[in-house]
């Protein structure tokens, strides 16, 4: 059958067009992440300053303060739920990739590739009962939770696939030699995988560093420093929705600047990661 | 460690259910058909709450999907190599702005721009249909579905980009082969492989959707009402959590609430699980072992 000329163009241009559209849809894709940047940047600037870092909040009304507390609140908060987070979620990966049946590992994949997609506002509502209730009150311990259990399934996942990038043939050269199996995965296989394992930590960390729904009612948030670990403690992303909703000018505008530091934190993360990954055993193939 | 990952769903699922055990006994179902939210009165229904959270979602999701799905195919058919990498990498980065951010930026620059511009615009050319009626506040159920959708485009995007990556080059190779221009590649080898897939990644992309809290209850306005125009402020079921966990002053009260997660973490899971079921069979995220 002799296809016409005008057809074969026709089709030519169509496949142009859609070409063109894909193209739009990246820009379309990428144009928020410029979009919010260029704002962060517009009216946060001016604002981050050395008191910024140093200050407490000023009472309501008062123009001017910082936000110190929040700032050392959510390293604190990092701190102690990395505590939780990584041990589990490590040794849990290293169980999987290592031990474990098939079917009880595909088991716990699921499971928490389940728990990744839960809502990060329903932690807070679990941890709430789990912690905020029996003690009586919003506390550090009880805001690290909540981050350290969204931590673990995003670090268990990681950690398994770091590991099974391991070629078995490490393994069964150690075995060759009668090294006993803890000595094989510690000694070799993890320390292998360990740049990759610690990249999926760090990815985590900035992950949780931004989250501010399972915060609401677990650290609860302080205007003032926090001295016991049994006490209400401020975060930064807490701290730019509270300001962020509020009615004065002056909160917004730290804000904003709350935000740019809380960005470039993430970012920093983000992006220093990828860095340490380059190499054989990268995060992402 | 690894049982902990189970231990955790049980915790997760039972303590949720513990805390409803209230309003669970006094509404039964009639707390997901009710359309009552009145605490004054002790009258507790979720119906808003649920049609803020699908009626968002579904805009976040309808917006998203064609500019995720186009931006893979560019990534993975189109875009000179050079490029794949960085584009992916700017990607990642708006997957890691967090959601308070966003928010910030909705109610300052996104909700008062869209309030000028493309809501009049909307009203003016669209407003015979029943959705665009009616007074313009800027915060809306639409204004929460485009954040929502700026929130799932990288996650939608990368799983369709290693769901397009995985469908094999014999399949392109041929349909080059007969002839087909690169347009008629993708669709016809490329898009219908990897169809199952990308529902898939929408489905995922829905489940993050429904469970936003931050960025859509600092843009939603907050009422529960179930209006019919976009236009009209809403309520999800995250963001009633997020406001009124902390006027919860009565048993009851606390315990709808409760209730409120527990419909959010069931909707989530199933929208999950059907999601992994999708993808899973392309073997997204399972790589073989190095050396073999």
């Amino acid at each position: 059958m002799q296809v016409s000329k005008h057809h074969h163009h026709w089709r030519k241009l169509k496949s142009g067009c859609v070409s063109i559209v894909c193209f739009a849809c990246a820009l379309a894709v990428i144009a928020p992440l410029g979009l919010v940047l260029f704002h962060l940047v517009r009216l946060g600037a001016g604002s981050v300053d050395w008191h910024f870092f140093t200050a407490l909040p000023k009472p309501v009304g008062e123009v001017g303060g910082g936000m110190a507390n929040a700032i050392v609140g959510t390293l604190t908060l990092l701190g102690l739920a990395a505590l939780l987070g990584v041990p589990v979620g490590v040794l849990g990966g290293i169980y999987l990739s290592e031990y474990g049946s098939r079917r009880f590992n595909w088991l716990v994949r699921f499971m928490a590739d389940i728990l990744n997609g839960t809502p990060s506002i329903v932690w807070g509502v679990v941890v709430y009962a789990l912690l905020v209730i029996p003690m009586k009150g919003f506390s550090v311990y009880a805001g690290a939770v909540a981050l350290g259990f969204m931590m673990i399934p995003l670090i268990l996942r990681t950690t398994e696939e770091m590991l099974t990038l391991v070629p078995n043939s490490y393994r069964e050269a150690a075995y060759a030699l009668g090294i006993a199996r803890w000595k094989i995965i510690l000694h070799i296989v993890v320390k292998i995988a360990s740049k990759g394992i610690v990249t999926g930590v760090l990815l985590a960390l900035a992950r949780v560093a931004g989250e501010t729904a399972p915060l609401l009612f677990t650290a609860f948030g302080n205007r003032f420093w926090n001295h016991d670990l049994k006490e209400p403690i401020a975060a930064l992303p807490l701290q730019i929705f509270t300001y962020a909703i509020s009615p004065y000018e002056d909160w917004h505008r730290q804000a904003w600047a709350g935000a740019l530091v809380l960005i470039l934190m993430v970012l920093a993360l983000n992006i220093g990661v990828r860095f340490l990954t380059r190499g054989k055993f990268s995060a992402r193939g | 460690m690894a049982m902990f990952v189970l231990a955790l769903v049980v915790l997760v699922g039972w303590k949720l259910f513990q805390g409803s055990q209230l309003t669970l006994h006094k509404f039964g179902w009639r707390f997901l058909v009710q359309s009552d939210w009145d605490p004054v009165n002790e009258n507790y229904g979720a119906l808003p709450f649920i049609f803020g959270t699908f009626v968002s979602s579904i805009i976040g999701v309808l917006i998203a999907l064609p500019l995720s799905v186009g931006t893979a195919i560019y990534l993975t058919e189109l875009a000179p190599n050079w490029l794949r990498q960085p584009v992916m990498m700017l990607i990642e980065m708006l997957a890691a702005i967090p959601s308070v951010i966003l928010g910030l930026w909705g109610i300052f620059v996104m909700v008062p721009w869209l309030r000028d511009w493309p809501f009049p615009f909307l009203k003016k050319t669209l407003g015979f249909t029943p959705f665009f009626q009616g007074p313009i506040y800027g915060v809306s159920i639409l204004a929460a579905g485009i954040i929502i959708a700026i929130m799932i485009l990288p996650i939608i995007t990368s799983v369709s980009r290693e769901i397009l990556r995985s469908v094999p080059d014999s399949q392109r190779e041929a349909a080059y082969a007969l002839g087909a221009t690169r347009w008629e590649v993708t669709r016809i080898a490329v898009l219908s492989y990897a169809k199952r897939g990308i529902f898939g990644a929408t489905m995922l992309g829905l489940g993050r959707a429904l469970g936003e809290t931050m960025a859509v209850t600092m843009v939603i306005g907050n009422r529960p009402e179930i209006a019919k125009s976009l236009f009209a402020p809403g309520y999800t079921l995250a963001s009633a959590i997020a406001n009124e966990f902390s006027e919860a002053t009565t048993e009851v009260y606390l315990s709808a609430i409760f209730e409120l997660g527990l419909v959010l973490l069931l909707v989530t899971i199933v929208t999950n699980i059907v999601a992994q079921l999708l993808i899973g069979n392309f073997g997204v995220g399972k790589r073989v072992p190095a050396g073999h």
